[in-house]
């Protein structure tokens, strides 16, 4: 339990013994300081610049309170239009993945033998750890005029743009909604759905009544995943995307290229409202004790 | 368990088309690196490792793996004390606010990673700027330690879990102080975790860009930003792809090492 007491093992040792709350204030002090002071302090900083403006001949941030930038995000129809493409293309993406991973889920859960179990959990968790540039480049590559997909269907493919984003971030999330869900499907007790089947149920009527409202708040879950990954992905956009934009393509324009860090702030409102929403939203599901 | 067997076979199917997906792209930047044409269209007219001698001595990638490994490392020791403090705290008290411990350590990877990428920049530009902080390797590990302090916590957390509190007990029953029942005790029953949480730490700090993007001098280079850069220009191609193929075949350690020490690699990262 005492974690800190390297040095002088027998005084502090008897000090932290007796006294748990010095103990536990011991433990929670820096983690809480640098999550609480780093992390969301960093949040609150972004929050406030985003209040504040550039001086148009120096280029400085000048931090002096201002409207402008939230006036500018409702006004201008391009925030607004990119806004809720990227919330489409994030829907999109969860919805593939959910159709993509529930069956998967299913298989390893109460298909596999439980050494087939453990291979496939495996085997579907691999490619998480493959270099993400690496995964986006690999649709890059199949997407090419002169690449696979194109050679095996004679030249029909979607090309660069915006179905290549979406399959592309579907690819990149989908072992994230697969993990989650399988956990909520081995939740669910096999005599559930044997009773089920034994009262006359067909497969589709028991995975509708009784397994799919069991998981929902693992699919919930893993839908915060592939949401809010793709509400702050650009990297997959640019590789893939061909000139399509995104949310988070237009802060890093604002932040790198037009060099404007409060109006970039302001942008990054909206992917923020909208994980905060999202997650209040998936909260009556349960799913956040699922994460 | 017993299901009809047309929903058995479906789902059979369904298994096999997923693995398809997840590994053909794998599969097909490892066969790329190897292409003999330079313009790697498919199929592939020959076979060649002229890349991958070209690759090893490929300075800017070389450098970049170094940053990246350094930085890894960094933001791995902090996210092992702070993550393992937090699991400790969490699994053995009860306090005030415990629940609001899970919901913080989670926040930096559930939150979209430009937000946490503008945040950190925000500060460490517009509010420690002025006393002298800079973007540079020490702000990539600040950066990278935040989000990798969840996945030792939920390692460390699970493990205490299992673990329970009745061997710690029977060990002060016995006669031994808090050091020796930590030492003893509870330490080699968590090594386990502590192993996996590090290596898994680790290769999320490794493979990481967006907030890397916005904490990064322009000086610091890390693997994933010297792919990026290189990434659209025609005849650095036969680099990245080699690069991405050791990245593709890659994966596999840490998930395999994971899997070695805490017998659990599903639980880690999601």
């Amino acid at each position: 339990m005492a974690a800190d007491q390297g040095l002088a093992p027998t005084r502090s040792s008897s000090y932290l013994s007796t006294r748990p709350k010095a103990r536990l204030a011991l433990l929670l002090s820096v983690p809480l300081l640098w999550l609480v002071v780093m992390y969301l302090g960093s949040i609150v900083v972004m929050l406030v610049s985003a209040f504040w403006t550039v001086d148009s001949f120096t280029g400085a941030v000048v931090q002096t309170f201002t409207l402008d930038n939230i006036v500018r995000l409702f006004t201008d129809p391009l925030y607004g239009t990119v806004a809720l493409r990227t919330i489409l293309v994030a829907v999109g993406v969860t919805l593939i993945d959910v159709v993509i991973a529930v069956p998967m889920a299913l298989f390893i859960s109460k298909v596999a033998s439980p050494r087939a179990r453990v291979a496939l959990l495996v085997a579907v968790t691999t490619p998480l750890w493959a270099s993400y540039l690496v995964k986006a480049y690999a649709w890059r590559i199949l997407l090419a005029p002169n690449g696979p997909l194109a050679f095996v269907t004679g030249g029909n493919t979607p090309g660069y743009g915006l179905p290549a984003t979406v399959i592309t971030l579907a690819y990149l999330w989908l072992p994230y909604m697969i993990i989650p869900v399988y956990a909520g499907f081995d939740r669910v007790s096999d005599s559930l759905v044997e009773a089920s089947f034994d009262l006359g149920a067909g497969a589709w009527r028991t995975v509708r009544s009784i397994t799919l409202p069991l998981v929902f708040p693992a699919i919930a879950a893993g839908s915060i995943f592939t949401f809010s990954l793709t509400l702050g992905d650009y990297i997959a956009v640019g590789i893939v995307g061909g000139k399509t934009q995104l949310l988070a393509n237009l802060i890093y324009g604002q932040l790198v290229t037009a060099n404007n860090q409060p109006f970039a702030a302001a942008l990054s409102l909206i992917p923020l409202a909208a994980i905060i929403l999202y997650l209040f939203a998936m909260r009556r599901t349960g799913a956040l004790e699922n994460v | 368990m017993k299901l009809p067997s047309a929903l058995r076979i479906t789902l059979y199917i369904w298994m096999g088309i997923g693995l398809a997906i997840l590994y053909i792209p794998l599969l097909l930047i490892v066969l790329n690196s190897f292409n003999s044409s330079r313009t790697f269209g498919f199929p592939p007219t020959g076979f060649t490792i002229e890349w991958w001698q070209r690759a090893v001595s490929s300075s800017g990638a070389l450098s970049a793996l170094g940053t990246s490994v350094l930085a890894g490392v960094c933001a791995m020791l902090i996210a092992l004390a702070l993550g393992t403090m937090a699991a400790f705290a969490v699994q053995r008290y009860t306090f005030f606010g415990r629940t609001t411990i899970s919901f913080l350590v989670v926040l930096p990877i559930t939150l979209p990673g430009i937000v946490t990428g503008i945040a950190l920049n925000a500060t460490f530009v517009q509010v420690l700027g002025p006393f002298g902080v800079a973007l540079g390797l020490a702000t990539v590990i600040i950066g990278h330690a935040t989000f990798c302090i969840v996945i030792v916590y939920n390692n460390v957390q699970a493990r205490l879990r299992r673990m329970g509190t009745s061997l710690e007990e029977a060990s002060s029953d016995l006669g031994a102080n808090g050091w020796q029942s930590f030492w003893r005790v509870t330490f080699p029953g968590v090594r386990g975790a502590l192993v996996a949480g590090a290596v898994l730490a680790f290769a999320l700090s490794f493979d990481e860009i967006v907030v890397t993007t916005f904490t990064a001098g322009p000086a610091i280079q890390t693997l994933p930003l010297w792919i990026f850069s290189n990434l659209f220009r025609p005849n650095q191609a036969p680099v990245v792809n080699v690069v991405a193929a050791v990245l593709a075949v890659a994966a596999v350690v840490p998930v395999w090492l994971a899997q070695r020490f805490s017998g659990d690699s599903t639980t880690s990262r999601v």
